[in-house]
Parts: C-alpha cells; sequence; structure tokens
C-alpha cells in the first residue's frame, strides 16, 4: 500500500533536487554490491537517509542493482514500509492488531485523527507528522499501543494520545 | 521496554553506587513474560519479584531490601484472585505451572552478553554436534525427539531437515522465519529479544544437519529491538568461534545474516519470505516444489521458526528421550502460548503439550470472572466447537486426530495465541486429542 501525502500540500522540495542528493546517494550504494537480493535493504537505507523514496533515488538504484524501474517500483509498492512521496518527519502508528481492538485501539485511533487532523495513511501539511496503522506490532500484552516514532506507548487511553503528542511537540 | 524499564534500571544503578554497594550487580535482561505486570526487578539469589516498579521505587528498593534486609512489600506480585502477597518468584503459579524451555533464559541473562548465555549452557549443544555426531546422528535425534514445527503446522522438523539433507546440490540454505505477524503474537518477538543466541545455535545445529552455509533470519522490521540483539549476538557468535569459517575448528563454515522485512504480513509465508530475501515482491507461489528441493534461488532450502529453533540446542543436550518424555504421544515437547485481550494477567506461558486451554487461562490468569465461566465452558468444552462459530479456533477441533489442536488457538496456522473477547465467552476445548 503507497503511502500518500496530501500532495497539493507538500512544502519541501523533493529530496532528488537537493545538491548533496547524488554524494549520499554514493555513500549509501557503497556499502553494497549490486546483487538483486540487496534491492530490499538497499531501499530500506535509502529511505532512511530521505524519509522517502525519491524518483532519481529508485531510477539509481534500478540500474546499481540491474533490474528494471518497473521492478523497482514494484517492490517498492508491495511492501508497505516504503513511502514514494515525503510523508510527515514524526510517524505515528496506532495498532490496529486483535489485542489493540478488543482493548480499544479504534478509539485510540480517532483520537490521534482529532489531534493530527489528518487520516493513517496522511501527512500533516507542514509534514510534521505522519498517521499510520499497523496490523500488530507484537506489544500485545500492553495493548492498546501507540509508536511514535520509536517509542512505543502502551496501556494507551485517549487522555494519554494528547499528552504524547504534546510532549512529542515540545520536542522531550 | 516501553513501560520505561530502561529508566528505572538506571534509576537503580544509580541508588546502588550512591549507597556505595559493592556487591550488587545491576542488570537487564529479556521479557519475563508477565507482561501485566511490568515492569519487573528480580532480586537474586532470593529471587524476589517485584511487580511495576517505577523510578521512585529504586531508593527503597535499595534502601530497605539490599541494605536493610527487608524487602519492599508493596511492590509484590498479588494473586488477582485471592489478593495475597507472594514474594518470591517460584511460588508464583503463573511461573509454577510453566515449563519454560524455549523461554529458559529469557528473564535470567542479559540477551547482549554472550557471557552470559555461555554460563547457562549456551554453545554446549553446538560443541557436542560438531565433536562427534555426523549430520545424519543429528538429524535422527531431532526425529526422535517428535519436535514439530512451531510456526504452526507442526511437520516433523527431523523429517523436514531429512529431505533437504538428502536433496542434492553444492549449495544450501538455512532460514529462520522470524516474520511473527499474527496480531497477539510476540511469542518469536520475546525469545529473539530475550535470548538471540538460542536461535543462533539452533540455526548452526540446523545447518550443520543439512548442510547449508549461508543462513539469514528474516525478521519483521516492526521489531526493531530483536533485530538489534540479533545482529550483536551475530557479532558477539562470530568473535568467539561459534559461526562464520570453520567453526570451533570442525571445518563446517555457517555465515548468518539478518534481513529486515518491509512490512508485508505475506512475508510471513515461506515462498513469499523467500522471494522477499531475493529483493522481489513477496508474492507466494505454490508448491511442490517444496524449498528442501528448490528454494532460496533455487538452491535446496531449509526454513524453520524461531521457537522450533530455540527448541533445538535443549533437545540435543538433554537428549531427545528427554524431550519426548514431556508432552503427549503426538505431540511432544512445549509451546508458548500468548495470552492478550480481555485477560486479567496478559503475557507469555510456555507449557507442555497436552496441557488444556482451561488451565492456561484460568490458573495461570487467576482472572475472578473466568473461574465464573468455568462451569459453561466445561459443558462447551472437547469436540463440540462447530466450525466457523468462534473464528479464532479452527473448526478442525472436532477431529481428534487432528494435529492442528496442539499447534493452535489461533486462526492463522495457529502458533499459540489465546484471545479472549468480552462479549462472548471461548468455549474452552481441550488442548490434545482427548
Amino acid at each position: 500500500m503507497v503511502n500518500i501525502a496530501t500532495a497539493n500540500d507538500v512544502k519541501t522540495a523533493p529530496a532528488d533536487q537537493a545538491a548533496d542528493f547524488d554524494n549520499k546517494m554514493d555513500l549509501i550504494l557503497s556499502a553494497f554490491k549490486g546483487d538483486e537480493g540487496e534491492l530490499i535493504p538497499v531501499l530500506q537505507k535509502v529511505q532512511l537517509e530521505f524519509g522517502y523514496l525519491p524518483e532519481k533515488a529508485i531510477k539509481r538504484i534500478a540500474k546499481f542493482v540491474r533490474v528494471p524501474e518497473v521492478t523497482v517500483f514494484g517492490v517498492a509498492t508491495f511492501y508497505a514500509q516504503f513511502k514514494l512521496v515525503p510523508t510527515g518527519r514524526n510517524v505515528v502508528r496506532v495498532c490496529r492488531g486483535t489485542a489493540c481492538h478488543v482493548r480499544g485501539g479504534a478509539r485510540i485511533l480517532k483520537e490521534a485523527e482529532k489531534r493530527l487532523g489528518i487520516k493513517p495513511g496522511e501527512s500533516t501539511p507542514d509534514l510534521e507528522y505522519a498517521l499510520e496503522t499497523v496490523a500488530c506490532i507484537g506489544a500485545c500484552a500492553l495493548a492498546p499501543t501507540m509508536v511514535v516514532n520509536n517509542d512505543t506507548y502502551g496501556q494507551m487511553t485517549t487522555k494519554k494520545v494528547a499528552e504524547i503528542l504534546h510532549k512529542e511537540e515540545q520536542g522531550e | 521496554m516501553s513501560s520505561k524499564s530502561e529508566q528505572v534500571r538506571l534509576a537503580l544503578e544509580q541508588e546502588v553506587v550512591g549507597a556505595g554497594l559493592k556487591d550488587v550487580k545491576v542488570d537487564f535482561t529479556g521479557c519475563h513474560g508477565f507482561c501485566e505486570q511490568g515492569p519487573i526487578a528480580v532480586v537474586e539469589p532470593e529471587g524476589i519479584f517485584y511487580t511495576h516498579v517505577t523510578i521512585d521505587d529504586a531508593a527503597d528498593i535499595v534502601q530497605s531490601h539490599l541494605i536493610g534486609g527487608t524487602p519492599v512489600e508493596r511492590l509484590f506480585f498479588r494473586d488477582p484472585v485471592t489478593g495475597e502477597a507472594i514474594p518470591k518468584y517460584s511460588d508464583i503459579n503463573f511461573y509454577r505451572r510453566q515449563k519454560r524451555l524455549i523461554l529458559r533464559n529469557c528473564g535470567h541473562i542479559n540477551p547482549e552478553k554472550i557471557d552470559d548465555y555461555i554460563a547457562a549452557e549456551g554453545y554446549e549443544a553446538l560443541k557436542k554436534v560438531l565433536a562427534g555426531m555426523s549430520p545424519q546422528q543429528v538429524i535422527d535425534e531431532i526425529k526422535k525427539s517428535g519436535l514439530r514445527g512451531r510456526g504452526g503446522a507442526g511437520f516433523s522438523t527431523g523429517q523436514k531437515w531429512e529431505f533437504c539433507y538428502r536433496a542434492p546440490g553444492p549449495q544450501k540454505y538455512m532460514i529462520c522465519n522470524a516474520d511473527e505477524g499474527d496480531p497477539g503474537a510476540f511469542m518469536d518477538r520475546s525469545t529473539m529479544e530475550g535470548d538471540p543466541h538460542t536461535v543462533i545455535e539452533g540455526m548452526t545445529i540446523a545447518a550443520y544437519a543439512i548442510g547449508a552455509s549461508e543462513g539469514y533470519i528474516y525478521c519483521r522490521a516492526e521489531y526493531p529491538l530483536a533485530i538489534k540483539r540479533l545482529y550483536i549476538a551475530i557479532e558477539q557468535a562470530e568473535q568467539r568461534g561459534f559461526l562464520g569459517e570453520n567453526i570451533l575448528g570442525s571445518g563446517f563454515s555457517f555465515k548468518l545474516h539478518v534481513k529486515e522485512g518491509a512490512g508485508a504480513f505475506v512475508c510471513g509465508e515461506e515462498t513469499a519470505l523467500m522471494a522477499s530475501i531475493e529483493g522481489k515482491r513477496g508474492m507466494p507461489r505454490p508448491r511442490p516444489p517444496f524449498p528442501a528441493q528448490s528454494g532460496l534461488w533455487g538452491k535446496p532450502t531449509n526454513i524453520n521458526n524461531v521457537k522450533s529453533l530455540a527448541s533445538v540446542p535443549v533437545i540435543i543436550n538433554r537428549g531427545a528421550e528427554w524431550y519426548a518424555a514431556i508432552g503427549t504421544e503426538k505431540s511432544k515437547g512445549t509451546a508458548v502460548f500468548a495470552l492478550t485481550g480481555k485477560v486479567a494477567n496478559s503475557g507469555l506461558v510456555e507449557v507442555p503439550m497436552g496441557t488444556t486451554l482451561r488451565e492456561i487461562i484460568l490458573h495461570r490468569r487467576g482472572h475472578p470472572q473466568r473461574q465464573g465461566v468455568q462451569g459453561g465452558a466445561d459443558r462447551g468444552a472437547v469436540g463440540r466447537v462447530p466450525a466457523g462459530q468462534l473464528p479464532r479456533f479452527p473448526g478442525g477441533l472436532r477431529n481428534a486426530g487432528q494435529r492442528r489442536l496442539h499447534h493452535g488457538v489461533g486462526g492463522h496456522g495457529g502458533a499459540g495465541r489465546g484471545q479472549l473477547h468480552g462479549g462472548y465467552r471461548p468455549l474452552l476445548p481441550r488442548l490434545h486429542p482427548a
């Protein structure tokens, strides 16, 4: 599934227009051999660097791994992890797995939507936040859960959603 | 860790240092399995078990317990039914009735220290295998143990290894399926986070048995801590000569890689998983050919679940007969269950095969409401769950010979998840053929 930010609202310049884009790509690719099996790890590293997969990056990767561009696009769109457009810098993931659902995950999601003003799969216009749902993050005993970037929050309540997002804004 | 256990550990360390206690060591371990009670701190050697520990409790634990000799009662585990406080780990019902083999080290060792693993019989099984067992002997031992795939399908692990061993070809691959995607399941995650070396040791033994020189652990991206600990463990194992070229001087070489998933649930299916390792879309393909004949890059490949591999060192160390004495006639050994949803105490339990669901849910959980349901569950038990009525349980439960009974309470190939939903009472079938 492709994550599409509200494209009209994307305010930043595409990453592949930046001056250091080619250098960054050189650095990333230097760690790999160019085998077809490396395609997914390469895409993961590139996305880690730019926050998404810029079009020029895909072209370059296709050449590097020696597969057609359409194949790279096929892989990039198959896996939920990959984004083809810039998305919010901070990713808020609400778990919608069974255990979380049974413990009120839907309410947590609604609250997150309300607070951020976006739906799952979207990013805020200033590209600060992206909202996603996950099928299960595997912290089921702490359901319902929410992940912001690399921090997992368990035993969520609607009140905690506001608190956590506020803390993120403050940069804690 | 998401409940701030790292901060608690640091707070405890600070207090210990501040109090000048020289003979006290504060360390972190993997999951104890009793998630609902976390963060958990255990004081050894007494085995005092503290629950819901916060940063503010650190001072009390150090002052009152470590220095004063008086344990902090308010942090004791309390039985949810009787309300009784139970200070010692070994007395808590939740642990007493478990048989932790796969999870044997979780909660007892620091998963980022290979020496902890070695001190707990770690890599003894690998040494034993490489010192004097032929691949066929290893395979026979695993077959004799009766170990069946813990990924949920329950196919004889030894048999599967033998298929790959017999397949011709100079290049073979060993894969660990760590793409645990089933909602409610986190047994594999906890095993990898709490004891990554057991997975590595199991894989290396398997690779030796089938003749694979390269292996992959395919771990889903949603498990960053597991991935991190796997990388650390692999590096440590390589440094000590348990992985890589000429392992322990045996002439057997095995190179292990970690592949991170990219968010596709279907990649938990073995053919899609292999496609993903090859850098392709995770599109499943029909079988035959099976991976043992033609798998990764068309080469003979053997794929096992995390828990199956974690069982291997135990079987080699204690012997197939010892392992086969646990469980039932058709299902040997132990299974790990994740209890989540509307249960009083959610977490992980490992029990011998043949344990009834009722025992797992009620006796280990002690949820008062569930005890009220017991009567109804009794009547609705064994063999009377109509297919389709409860989506959580496979319809095949009616067939007593169905091996799925052992390997699943869940719907998706069932690797052992009990999900209790408020609103209807789950009927509680037995876990083994009556």
